[in-house]
């Protein structure tokens, strides 16, 4: 999963996609996490991160996780 | 390593373009409880979901809208409208307070008696009347209102073989500059037919005329209306004294005032739209004191207000079952309440606030009930905070017409709680059981067994 190239982001959770003109907020979990999968982190790597850090168990993860995925598709952010 | 709160991750995108200066707020206030009660400890000792009514609410809202009322106008009597909401022992803090009882069938009447209602301090209202209630309120004295020529000749009828001359008003139906006009119920004052059943039921000398009554819409956002129906029924009351030697005792104007619930599709919330009950009460009580009438005759006002004394002192507490995406990208939450027991989503944009602390990321989504049908929406479209399963959320005035309304479909009706002034809660009505649900079923034998 890779955020397409051209996408800007910024630490406090602002996107923006220059290909469309859209712009997103981000709340701190999915600024994270943007953020890792833009220094080329995988998938399984960026959730043992969240893991660790985070109160969160596994099962919630997995399913805010591909539901964050589909968010990030209907925005457009994704290389398909 | 203490490990850091998480939220789920979500992006809203950033509309540009003009913003709705209209536009509300987020609640960003968790509403954590209900009259000192916590709403958590609510719904953990009655389940999830559960309507609580605030009796302080009641109290307070009641006293409001006498006080409204008799400060303008010296002689002002409340009838609890029970269709409104007629668990007993809401109907009771009415009553406590002062309120006679309004009904609309034999069912109810009877539930005010069975209340301790006297029978002369109900009011019978609405279309459908049997010879045998019709008795039962001449015996008790009731005042009973008028629907229809039929129902005319069908009280003239019964009184054929009674003494008793019941104490009877007509129903009116008027124009008062509102679409639609009610003039389904009553008789039209336009037209003469409103004139022709007063003139009939004084020449049957039969049947006591002691009032008026009308009721010209519900949810009304006029109060100019009230003061067009109140001169109309003045007219009347003035023509039966002049023409027909009868005094009208009293003019019921009914009910109709609204709540401060916004109203579907409307562009501003209903507390900066609604007129407040002040208005009403001056609109009202203005145009009968300026009518003429002479100090020792002006008649008694009745009031029949059901919603806006009941809407606000109502709550739904309930609990998240699921999160999902649409096809189209939308969050949708479903909830363990629906249609089934909130009909006035069909009405309202229900203000819902979440039962716990938040951040302020929000997101919008449609709220879906737990039925399985596609009619089952709450809301449309909300904005509330990033809600998960097992989250708890107010649904604020829903104490008019739900729990009356409510069907027992697909769901059981749940539990009904009362928070008393001093805090302590009471079970009002009990969940429904699949016993009691079934215990109005028969099983014809040869269906009683079958084999797979």
């Amino acid at each position: 999963m890779m955020i397409k190239k051209n996408v800007a982001t910024s630490d406090s959770g602002f996107i923006f996609n220059p290909a469309t003109g859209d712009s997103f907020s981000a709340n701190p979990m999915a600024a994270e996490i943007i953020s890792l999968l833009k220094q080329g982190d995988s998938s399984a790597s960026i959730k043992k991160i969240i893991l660790e850090k985070y109160e969160v168990e596994s099962g919630q993860l997995e399913k805010d996780w591909d539901d964050f995925m589909l968010q990030l598709r209907d925005a457009n952010l994704i290389e398909s | 390593m203490q490990k850091l709160r998480y939220e789920r991750p979500v992006i809203q995108k950033m509309n540009a373009g003009l913003m709705n200066k209209f536009g509300t707020r987020t609640e960003y206030e968790p509403v954590k409880q209900i009259d000192g009660v916590a709403v958590k400890a609510i719904i953990e000792q009655y389940g999830s979901p559960v309507f609580v009514i605030s009796e302080r609410s009641i109290r307070r809202t009641y006293q409001d809208a006498v006080r409204a009322f008799k400060t303008r106008y010296p002689k002002v009597q409340f009838a609890w409208s029970y269709k409104t909401n007629y668990i007993n022992a809401v109907c009771n803090v009415f009553h406590q307070e002062g309120s006679w009882a309004e009904v609309v069938s034999g069912f109810e009447y009877n539930k005010a008696l069975g209340n301790g209602v006297p029978g002369n301090k109900i009011i019978f209202n609405g279309p459908e009347k049997t010879n045998e209630e019709l008795k039962q309120a001449i015996e008790n004295e009731s005042l009973i209102h008028i629907d229809h020529f039929d129902e005319l000749y069908q009280l003239i009828d019964i009184c054929e073989h009674t003494s008793k001359k019941p104490r009877v008003a007509i129903r009116v139906n008027m124009d008062t500059g509102i679409y639609p006009m009610w003039d389904r119920f009553g008789f039209n004052y336009e037209n003469g037919s409103a004139w022709n059943a007063l003139t009939k039921i004084v020449a049957s000398g039969k049947l006591q005329l002691t009032g008026l009554h009308c009721h010209i819409g519900t949810y009304m956002l006029s109060s100019e209306a009230y003061a067009v129906a109140a001169k109309k029924l003045i007219s009347l009351a003035q023509d039966c004294k002049t023409k027909l030697d009868t005094t009208i005792l009293y003019l019921d104007l009914g009910g109709g005032f609204p709540s401060a619930n916004t109203l579907r599709g409307a562009y501003l919330p209903a507390s900066d739209t609604n007129p407040s009950l002040e208005e009403f009460a001056e609109a009202i009580t203005n145009t009968i004191l300026n009518a003429g009438f002479k100090t020792d005759e002006l008649p008694l006002l009745i009031l029949e207000t059901g919603r806006a004394l009941i809407d606000e002192a109502g709550y739904l507490l309930g609990t998240v079952l699921a999160n999902k995406r649409l096809s189209d990208g939308r969050r949708a939450t479903i909830m363990d309440f629906g249609v089934n027991i909130m009909f006035t989503s069909f009405w309202y944009e229900h203000k819902i606030s979440p039962a716990q602390d938040f951040t302020h990321h929000t997101e919008d989504m449609v709220l879906y009930g737990p039925l399985c049908m596609n009619i089952d929406v709450v809301r449309e479209t909300i904005n509330l905070p990033l809600l998960n399963r097992g989250d708890h959320v107010v649904v604020h005035r829903v104490g008019a017409y739900n729990m009356t309304q409510w069907m027992q479909f697909i769901q059981m009706r749940p539990n009904v709680v009362m928070i008393d002034e001093k805090g302590n809660t009471h079970l009002i009505r009990e969940a429904e059981s699949l016993p009691y649900i079934e215990q109005l079923e028969k099983m014809p034998g040869h269906l009683a067994q079958f084999t797979l």
